[in-house]
């Protein structure tokens, strides 16, 4: 599988910190990448020096298999987080003005700009004053000048940030759609629904280290604890009383008269052999293995590693 | 390149479509028409006319006071108590003016009087009148000459200023005219760098506290944004001046057309009345000669004014000044957040610019002086020093150096600024240092 982007070994150094240290990653083409981290960790150092906004002090980028150049920077879209828009200006011609700067030309941009800006029913905005637009309003055209020049790679930095719900599913879809057409897109949040949602592969970086990489599947199947939930109807003490001495029940709650239990199995037994053992003493009606989200990976992979927590631990 | 012109397009025509930019464009001209025409309209108003009333004892001043458009002498025989009378019961006279017969031993004994006091220089004028008629009379006494000996007496001197050049030759020039074109062209430059200088920063803290910032520069570099802005606000200030010039050069062509035809209604009158009162005097003859060879001598100096040097260096000076201050008007935006942290960053550079037109006034007066020469070569003060020095004449080597001076020192400084701006304008909520600023030199991108 050949990727869009490819970062080795980057290192970046700011005048009191260092804010990578040794970050590589590896974007496939086609796939959503999700880069993840707590406030500070740097994302945003990493996400510049793709964008050629900052230089690294050490390490290469590869775009599309070349050394990334300056002529990369108009087959890449980028939402930065904090964005905004000229106040004065009016909105069609501040959309026209961003696209050409991404070397589109005027006749092209405006025939773009036309349809999304129908399809964002946002066409009447037209001749307004950006300061005239609400919020979510110039949101979607700062989404739109992102993706208008059809770029390879698309670089949304907290991207659903200052939507309401209805406007997300929009955005998400649209996302979803880029996808489909062949877009390569990173996506940078701190929305860990959405990266269990949309994103295929991660990278997660504390503390300008990369702590964790791979695809979202492969990394749960790491992170799973043998878990599992068996819905049943019957008495909860013999059940209890008749899970394996290796089985540890972790919670259970009742719902509409079943009964659902949380049970690790701590000697890496098959989930059959516990159900051979409560079959015969309540009447099982499902069994589901339970998969750590993204949001407990996350948390507990940058607790782990913070040194501040380690300390306060030892 | 192109990506630059898109950046001067969007600069240059948010600015000229605005308001305020229409607004400077026409108060702009009205001020400087006002500021020519209104000192012009007040002199020759007829608002100060004095229609004197000469009582003369001694009868030697009769018809040998000159009159003005403004004082005009006439010479009546009666009391004086008679004449305030009629003064007092307003009576064809504005003033009297009386010469007791010992006037030519008691030169102070001559009086005037007046319901509303005549302005200073008229008075002045009637003394030196008076004067005339005195040393007249007591060099006829003494040496027995007639009046044309004695005018012969009183040669019109001028010196006329001549600079010898490197080159062995000296050439005449022109001081009067030429400092004051120099010195209102340079303050024209200290008005564009700090209008539109500010207005890069303005822009520049605009960009950023709008945090568009970050989309532009993922599609430019960040230089290449500033030079755009800097570049882009060069045009309107250009734009601005030409209109500028074309308008008030329009109004104030309109107003002397104007007043041309009022003046010429005046001064016939005044020649009727004059020539009602006085059928022949051949003093005001002599006084319109000497307002021909004033007409003469300016035109001869403006003559003099290399005009092709003068625009080609106030181009120069006010592009490169404008540049050198622009770069580091934007390096000082990118530095802060808001408008009200510029304060400390904006005080070093504000500074050699108010020295720069507090020196105008010494280069002036000494164009050629110590001070007048180190602040021409010096790139932060040349473009208004050395616009001040040019129209009077300065040696071409002068000139080059200091213009080579101001193109290295823009050349650096867009380079320094350049290198604070691509560091600053990522940099939020974070009150900068100038230590920091030094480290945001040397630190790579």
């Amino acid at each position: 599988m050949s990727s869009i982007l490819k970062a080795e070994h980057i290192v970046k150094e700011y005048a009191n910190h260092r804010a990578l240290d040794d970050v590589s990653i590896e974007v496939p083409k086609g796939s959503i990448f999700g880069l993840l981290g707590p406030n500070g960790a740097g994302k945003t150092s990493l996400i510049r020096i793709i964008n050629q906004i900052t230089a690294p002090d050490s390490g290469t980028i590869y775009f599309d298999n070349e050394p990334l150049r300056a002529k990369h920077v108009d087959q890449i879209g980028y939402l930065p987080e904090e964005r905004g828009l000229y106040k004065k200006m009016e909105v069609g011609e501040q959309a026209m003005y961003l696209a050409q700067l991404k070397g589109m030309p005027k006749a092209e941009a405006k025939r773009r700009l036309v349809d999304w800006f129908k399809k964002f029913d946002i066409a009447p905005w037209w001749n307004k004053k950006v300061e005239e637009l609400s919020k979510g309003m110039a949101q979607k055209v700062q989404f739109i000048v992102t993706v208008l020049h059809e770029p390879k790679l698309l670089i949304l930095d907290e991207p659903f940030s200052g939507f309401d719900p209805i406007n997300t599913n929009i955005v998400k879809s649209e996302i979803l759609r880029l996808k489909e057409q062949g877009t390569s897109i990173i996506l940078s949040t701190h929305n860990m629904g959405s990266v269990e949602e949309i994103c295929e592969y991660i990278a997660l970086i504390n503390n300008s280290k990369k702590i964790l990489g791979g695809s979202v599947k492969q990394i749960q199947k790491d992170f799973k604890e043998d878990v599992y939930e068996i819905t049943f109807k019957g008495n909860l003490i013999a059940f209890t009383n008749a899970l394996w001495t290796g089985c540890e029940l972790l919670g259970k709650r009742e719902e509409e008269g079943f009964t659902k239990a949380k049970v690790k199995l701590t000697q890496h037994q098959s989930p059959n052999e516990v159900l051979k053992a409560v079959v015969p003493h309540v009447e099982v009606y499902g069994l589901r293995e339970i998969i750590p989200s993204m949001n407990d990976i996350f948390i507990k992979q940058v607790e782990s590693n913070s040194p501040t927590k380690k300390a306060e631990n030892e | 390149m192109n990506k630059v012109n898109l950046i001067i397009q969007r600069e240059y025509l948010s600015r000229v479509k605005k308001k305020s930019f229409i607004i400077m464009s026409i108060v702009g001209p009205l001020l400087i028409a006002a500021i020519m025409i209104v000192p012009a309209w007040l002199a020759t108003s007829s608002e100060d006319y004095q229609n004197i009333e000469v009582l003369d004892e001694t009868g030697l001043f009769i018809r040998n006071l000159e009159n003005t458009e403004e004082i005009k002498f006439n010479y009546e025989f009666r009391s004086l108590e008679q004449a305030q009378k009629d003064l007092n019961e307003g009576g064809k006279y504005t003033a009297i003016l009386h010469i007791p017969k010992v006037v030519i031993t008691h030169p102070k004994t001559v009086q005037i009087f007046y319901k509303e006091k005549p302005k200073g220089s008229s008075i002045s004028y009637m003394e030196t009148q008076i004067a005339k008629v005195i040393e007249n009379k007591k060099l006829e006494d003494l040496h027995n000459l007639s009046l044309d000996q004695i005018s012969g007496l009183r040669p019109n001197v001028q010196i006329v200023p001549n600079k010898v050049t490197s080159d062995g030759k000296s050439e005449e020039t022109a001081d009067g005219v030429a400092s004051l074109l120099g010195y209102f062209l340079a303050f024209f430059i200290y008005l564009f760098i700090f209008l539109f200088g500010v207005q890069v920063m303005r822009g520049v803290i605009e960009e950023k506290s709008n945090r568009i910032v970050e989309v532009i520069i993922s599609s430019v570099k960040p230089f290449q944004l500033m030079m755009g802005k800097i570049l882009g606000i060069a045009l309107v200030a250009i734009t601005q001046f030409l209109i500028w010039v074309v308008l008030s050069t329009a109004i104030i062509g309109g107003a002397q057309q104007f007043f041309k035809e009022e003046l010429k209604a005046a001064q016939t009158e005044q020649v009727k009345k004059m020539e009602s009162v006085t059928p022949s005097d051949s003093k005001s003859s002599e006084s319109s000669d000497q307002s021909s060879e004033f007409i003469a001598r300016l035109s001869g100096q403006l003559s003099m004014i290399n005009f092709p040097l003068v625009l080609g260096a106030f181009l120069f000076y006010f592009i490169g000044g404008y540049l050198l201050y622009g770069s580091l008007f934007a390096a000082i935006g990118s530095a802060v957040d808001n408008e009200t942290d510029t304060q400390q960053f904006m005080v070093p550079v504000t500074i050699p610019l108010i020295l720069a037109i507090a020196m105008a006034q010494v280069a002036i007066e000494n164009p050629d002086g110590t001070l007048a020469f180190w602040g021409s070569m010096i790139p932060f003060t040349s473009p208004i020093i050395m616009m001040i020095r040019i129209p009077v004449g300065v040696a071409y080597w002068e000139i080059i150096l200091s213009m080579g001076l101001l193109i290295a020192t823009f050349i650096a400084s867009t380079w320094v600024a350049g290198k604070i701006y691509r560091t600053g304008i990522l940099m939020y909520g974070k009150k900068v240092t100038f230590k920091e600023l030094g480290k945001w030199l040397i630190h790579k991108s």
